[in-house]
């Protein structure tokens, strides 16, 4: 199995135990995936968590850019903007960032 | 793609068997195909929709709270059995105040909980394309 910074991750780099996140665990992932975690990436991070603290799920992506536009407003809320944050899609990229697991129903 | 009319029906309580999670689970990756979509809770599946769940004690993920995410996912139909609520001396006040918000109407919160009687819930259930039972 492989690890970042000693937690456990799955074939596809999720954490396996959600409780090992932490910020440091983040930015080695984003550094990894060649990206620089910015104040906006962190409000995206920060939203999927507590998302995920509520509803015990990790959003769709169609899900995820309604709440954060309704949240944050429509120039944050859209895809485009999500995808220039996190190129590899805000779903299975920003949940892995955040700790969470693979959202349902994200092939 | 044609839309068709599913309806989940929920007939197991929400823990000790896995038929509560999966079906909820199904649910959520259905509604990425965005189709009709509707749920029913019958039997003792109506206590998977009761308020103040609490998994601790058994070591398993807390999952009710996911229900409160259906408004998201525009499934907004969530037929409970009337009979099926009162054999088990609750009513609607048990359980919990899901809703969503209606796009067509000013994003104004609905619940999405509708007790129905057993005799509307079949012919409901005559009008769907698919069900599924679980």
């Amino acid at each position: 199995m492989a690890d970042i910074l000693g937690a456990e991750v799955d074939e596809e780099g999720f954490l396996v135990d959600l409780s090992d996140w932490t910020k440091e665990i983040a930015e080695q992932m984003a550094k990894d995936d060649d990206v620089d975690l910015s104040d906006e990436h962190w409000d995206v991070i920060n939203f999927l968590r507590d998302y995920f603290e509520e509803y015990q799920i990790a959003p769709a992506v169609r899900v995820l850019t309604k709440a954060i536009a309704k949240r944050m407003g429509k120039d944050k809320g859209n895809s485009k903007y999500l995808y220039t944050l996190f190129p590899y899609g805000p779903g299975k990229q920003g949940c892995r960032f955040a700790g969470l697991p693979k959202p349902t129903g994200c092939i | 793609m044609a839309t068709k009319k599913f309806m989940y029906l929920n007939r197991r309580s929400s823990f000790g068997t896995v038929y509560a999670i999966e079906s909820l689970e199904v649910v959520l990756i259905a509604a990425a195909f965005e189709q009709d979509v509707s749920l029913a809770f019958i039997d003792d599946g109506v206590y998977q929709i009761v308020e103040g769940q609490n998994a601790d004690g058994i070591g398993m993920k807390n999952f009710s709270k996911t229900f409160h995410a259906l408004g998201d996912y525009d499934i907004n139909k969530l037929y409970v059995s009337a009979e099926s609520l009162e054999e088990r001396g609750l009513n609607v006040d048990d359980l919990m105040p899901l809703a969503y918000e209606d796009e067509d109407d000013d994003w104004a919160e609905k619940p999405s909980i509708k007790v129905v009687s057993n005799a509307q819930l079949s012919k409901i259930m005559s009008e769907q394309d698919v069900c599924l039972s679980f």
